[in-house]
């Protein structure tokens, strides 16, 4: 009834290029961005903000940034984890060294850095793919954070390898508060989202699709798979690099170089299957869901009055991810962003569906 | 040159004790191209339940026995619930999958039996053997692993030339072709899932015993990847001599070259190790040809 | 597939979260950041029992403290930096006040949040050794001891060993530590120590988690130390024993920190951990008076956090101390503030004036488990005092008597420290001459 497309016609190529081809869809988006901007300040508690909302956006982005390199160009990796520290190290020797620098030029040139380490582990791509590559992927995973605890220059020689972030500053405007904080990971999530939607939307997001579906046939329509290839490994390093920066500044504060280790990488892997593989907004939902079920777990079966132990909490949240995994795979791969999918087909035609 | 070749020695020895992760992925791979990530949690569950049945005062044999059966209803349930759901998936969809199922039966393990440590003595002596005048160590225990796992590697030769072995090797060719000639598939695959919930028992007693039984052991399936690389994805032998090869380089490594680097490196050595290997060699040493080069 | 159900559960989950946040205003609510999963899961169950019965115990006996109720929440952190923030963030919301992390890598996390939040971060004998200035670190509290003060009774007990401080000139003592914050935090003390008493020091760093020591342990055995100051973690400790054994470096020249030395170490090494000697902040007797009580009114009740199976280990009296500190400067807080629930700052305010004597520690039912001590303005580590215990294949042997860490010398390496710290951040310290 309210979410229909008949009787709007799109009458130029750019009406049938845009983001979003329906009046409804920009509505809803607009007023979703209106209540993530304006709304949840008003509701969300300093709890929220830290330990689910910021730490989700994070992540989410980080699960972008995988969903790039998996989701659209089908090289699977295991090492979200090791890239995120690269950019965070990155951006804290940054911060640290060049104490004048602009806060949003030290995450770009954070995520630059850690684009070119992902170019150079994504050099095994060109030979190996599947599982062989993920096991590549393996080695940076094992070697960074080997790399910045071994070499004492990226922790300014810290004894006990502890970085802690300089005051959060940009133009000015002091960044302390959560909801402040909220913000400004916000805003960066937002607009490296969009430009994430329209790389997959033209022509670097096609050829890597094509690579993700049948390498040799793209080779012969003309896309070369090593610079496919190798730019979803830059821009997918790029994103995760500035999630891992952002995941130190905004949301630990001080980390030990050795935490951004293999759980974050499958953290990540399991945003992206939950969420939906190939698809921006799966991100998103993944990295909220999977941050979500350990608080649901143990704050809300309390309610429902099942009450375990923290440690049979800690086995089920493990068992939970297990099935979800498996589950989702099996019924439905492309994740909550289908179910989404299907939800607006089914609103086209309710209440009145034939 | 003593220590050299104590290294050396002590480098293949816990190589062996890599090779006992790795053969389980081998056996799960030939059989049914399923690069089976959970074999690491399965050597944790195998080794949960033995050790859990002898603290329930059951004796050694019939722990073993006990162990044996729910490996095999593992193996069932997992064909069940998800291998058949996901039959002509991407391979890599059900590597994904596998990494489902690890954290799901490493949960289940440590949510029946807990995650302290516990203590598995089967009667292995751990004594240090001198030779040479005492300039050379060795322990017990590894010789032990290596009987361990030479006897394994019999075995499970030997198996292949049996009925069931041969029928292995024929869905491993050609799913299809095995299928038309009347072998089912399903059973075979229930097999091999169970031989390797077997060999992840072994792995689990004789890690256990090393480590004492504990949840860390999960991460064990981590270290076998590079032995898988090395050795190759399909050859049972190829384990083995991943195995030593890891295991011998990285001790090495650690020993002559880490020191220049502040120590640690075996962490990694062993991936970076197999990372070379790949760009050379893609298919291991003794693996067939099947790696989709690009 | 039916997605409207799976909308609304997750709906339905989002507001169970929202809901689960109403603290009650009459519990004192007492954090407990515990890990019971993981690769460490062997050293911190029991801990977490012991201060999850200890909890019980004032409840079930006194009634709470002065009347009011005490409240355990766990948060299980897996002894992950990251789940341990959000572990925080999640007990601070419900209405904590202080928190013992039981993780360098997540005490060092909090530390900043510490001064705007107004939340105690108690990090008993572990986390950052300079944090014990007050002045610069009102926060935090890392009583009774820190690694720095047990790297320095170790050296004490080595030179003790070999008959003296100018004897272990020329000495090498290897310290074997896991690699992660925690295992480094003892280096600049040993190297400050071996370039006094110029003995040879090698570090030996152990990737975490440490199940793989082969080579660690060659290379101990050719390097031949006269000592091995051992600073492990979880089911590290048990490896290190055994490979010791398995390559006849003698027990008896290892000593283990305090975390290195729990029940679950030597257990899990077997015969092999025989002999083995730890540093211990806290008597391992298992007769104390607070061990029957919590027998008597937790564990008999069917109330103890896993039927008790653990108590009177290393690591449950751990526990159980920790609580004792916990409540102590809460009960401290109330003499001062009244008796009700206590909030972040008169939380503060307690443990910076908590004072255990002789008397007040014989009433507790702890004669003998810990030396008497005071924390002040500016010292929040007070002096605590060590011991050495030896496992002798079924129970911890107490072997010497209370060592006192030489503080005097470890000061001037505090206050660098955390005036390294202030210079960072740039925050001002406060004055401590009033109190």
């Amino acid at each position: 009834m309210l979410y229909r497309e008949s009787g709007q016609f799109k009458t130029s190529y750019s009406a049938d290029q845009a983001i979003f081809t329906i009046p409804q869809d920009r509505v809803l988006f607009l007023l979703l961005m209106l209540a993530a901007f304006v709304g949840v300040p008003f509701v969300a508690t300093d709890y929220l903000y830290t330990a689910l909302i910021i730490p989700s956006l994070c992540m989410a982005l980080a699960a972008l940034g995988l969903n790039i390199l998996t989701g659209y160009c089908g090289q699977v990796s295991l090492g979200t984890g090791a890239f995120m520290g690269v950019g965070a190290v990155a951006a804290w020797n940054l911060a640290f060294r060049i104490p004048e620098l602009n806060l949003l030029v030290v995450f770009i040139i954070a995520g630059l850095i850690a684009a070119a380490v992902g170019v150079i582990f994504g050099l095994p791509s060109l030979r190996i793919k599947g599982f062989y590559l993920a096991v590549a992927t393996l080695a940076a995973q094992f070697f960074l954070p080997w790399l910045f605890v071994k070499v004492g220059w990226f922790t300014n020689y810290n004894a006990s390898g502890v970085i802690t972030v300089p005051r959060l500053e940009l133009f000015g405007w002091t960044i302390d508060q959560p909801v402040e904080k909220y913000l400004f990971t916000l805003g960066i999530v937002s607009l490296l989202a969009l430009a994430a939607k329209n790389m997959v939307r033209s022509n670097p997001g096609r050829q890597w699709m094509a690579i993700r579906d049948m390498d040799i046939a793209a080779e012969i329509i003309g896309i070369r798979p090593v610079i496919a290839k190798l730019s979803a490994f830059a821009v997918s390093s790029f994103y995760i690099g500035v999630a891992g920066a952002l995941y130190l500044f905004v949301y630990l504060g001080s980390a030990e170089p050795d935490g951004f280790n293999i759980n974050l990488s499958f953290q990540a892997l399991f945003m992206i299957i939950i969420g939906g593989l190939g698809s921006i907004m799966g991100s998103f939902l993944g990295a909220f869901f999977i941050l979500l079920v350990p608080i649901f777990l143990t704050r809300g079966l309390p309610l429902i009055g099942l009450d375990l132990s923290t440690a049979a909490i800690a086995h089920t949240e493990l068992m939970v991810f297990g099935a979800l995994i498996v589950f989702f795979l099996i019924v439905e791969p492309h994740g909550l962003a289908r179910l989404w999918q299907l939800a607006k087909e089914k609103l086209r035609t309710w209440p009145f569906p034939y | 040159m003593a220590f050299f070749l104590e290294v050396l020695i002590g480098g293949l020895m816990a190589g062996v004790m890599y090779s006992l992760v790795a053969l389980g992925f081998v056996l799960i791979f030939k059989a049914s191209g399923v690069f089976n990530f959970a074999q690491g949690a399965m050597v944790l569950f195998a080794g949960l339940f033995f050790v859990g049945f002898i603290g329930l005062g059951v004796p050694i044999w019939l722990s073993v026995i006990l162990t044996l059966v729910v490996m095999v209803l593992l193996a069932i349930a997992i064909e069940w619930l998800v291998l058949r759901h996901l039959v002509n998936q991407p391979d890599i969809i059900l590597f994904m999958a596998t990494i489902g199922v690890s954290f799901f039966i490493d949960g289940f393990g440590q949510s029946i039996w807990g995650s302290g440590v516990s203590q598995i003595d089967i009667g292995i002596p751990t004594d240090p053997i001198l030779l040479l005048d005492g300039e050379i160590l060795l322990q017990s225990f590894d010789l032990w692993a290596a009987v361990v796992a030479g006897a394994l590697l019999i075995a499970l030769v030997l198996f292949q030339k049996t009925r069931i072995g041969r029928a292995l090797r024929a869905v491993a060719d050609d799913h299809q072709a095995a299928q038309s000639v009347g072998i089912p598939l399903n059973v075979i695959w229930i097999i091999v899932w169970s031989i390797a919930g077997m060999v992840a028992l072994v792995a689990g007693v004789m890690w256990g015993s090393k480590l004492g039984m504990q949840p860390a052991i999960v991460g064990l399936a981590l270290k076998a990847l590079p032995v898988l690389i090395l050795g190759g994805f399909t050859s049972v032998p190829g384990a083995i001599v991943g195995g030593l090869i890891v295991g011998a380089g990285e001790k090495l490594a650690e020993v002559y070259i880490g020191p220049f680097f502040g120590g640690g490196i075996e962490n990694w050595f062993a991936y970076v190790l197999a990372l070379a290997f790949l760009l050379i060699r893609p298919q291991g040493l003794f693996g067939e040809r099947i790696i989709e080069r690009v | 597939m039916k997605s409207g159900n799976w909308i609304a559960s997750v709906v339905v989950g989002a507001s169970l979260v929202a809901g689960a946040f109403a603290a009650s205003a009459q519990e004192q609510l007492i954090p407990s950041m515990v890990y019971r999963t993981g690769p460490y899961a062997p050293s911190g169950t029991p801990t977490a029992d012991g201060f999850h019965d200890y909890i019980t115990l004032l409840n079930n006996r006194d009634g709470g403290l002065n009347g009011v109720k005490l409240k355990v929440e766990e948060c299980e952190t897996a002894y992950n930096t990251e789940r341990g923030v959000e572990c925080y963030e999640r007990l601070k919301a419900m209405g904590g006040t202080i928190f013992s992390p039981y993780s360098t890598g997540i005490t060092y996390a909090l530390i900043d949040r510490a001064p705007t939040d107004k939340s105690v971060i108690f990090s008993m004998a572990y986390g950052r050794a300079s944090a014990m200035v007050g002045s610069i670190f009102p926060w935090v509290f890392n009583a009774p001891v820190t690694y720095w003060s047990g790297a320095s009774a170790a050296i004490q007990f080595f030179a003790k060993e070999v008959g003296g401080k100018d004897k272990l000139k020329g000495k090498k003592i290897a310290h074997v530590f896991i690699d992660i914050p925690y295992g480094k935090e003892p280096n600049p003390v040993l190297q400050n120590y071996a370039d006094e008493l110029g003995f040879k020091l090698e570090l030996v760093p152990v990737p975490a988690p440490g199940l793989e020591q082969k080579s660690i342990w060659l290379q101990i055995r050719q390097m031949r130390p006269d000592f091995v100051y051992l600073t492990g973690w979880g089911a590290m400790n048990a490896v290190s024993l055994k490979e010791a054994a398995a390559v006849n470096f003698p027990r008896e020249k290892i000593l283990g920190g305090w975390y290195t030395s729990q029940d679950s170490d030597v257990v899990g090494a077997g015969p092999a951990g025989k002999g083995f000697r730890g540093l211990t902040f806290h008597s391992v007797d298992r007769d104390l008076e607070v061990v029957k009580q919590i027998k008597a009114h937790v564990i008999d009740k069917g109330q103890a956090s896993q039927n008790g199976k653990h108590l009177g280990e290393v690591g449950y009296m751990r526990g159980v101390l920790n609580a004792v500190f916990t409540t102590e400067a809460l009960r401290a807080a109330q003499e001062k503030f009244g008796n009700k629930v206590m909030d972040g700052e008169q939380s503060r305010w307690g443990f910076e004036n908590l004072n255990l004597t002789e008397d007040r520690l014989v009433k507790l039912g702890l004669k003998g488990f810990i030396q008497p001590i005071k924390l002040s303005c500016d010292n929040h580590q007070g002096d605590g005092k060590i011991l050495i215990i030896q496992w002798e294949g079924d129970k911890w042997k107490t072997v010497s008597d209370w060592i006192a860490p030489e503080n005097q010398k470890l000061m001037p390496l505090y206050l660098a420290g955390a005036e390294q710290y202030q210079r960072e951040k740039n925050i001002p310290a406060r004055s401590c001459a009033k109190s």
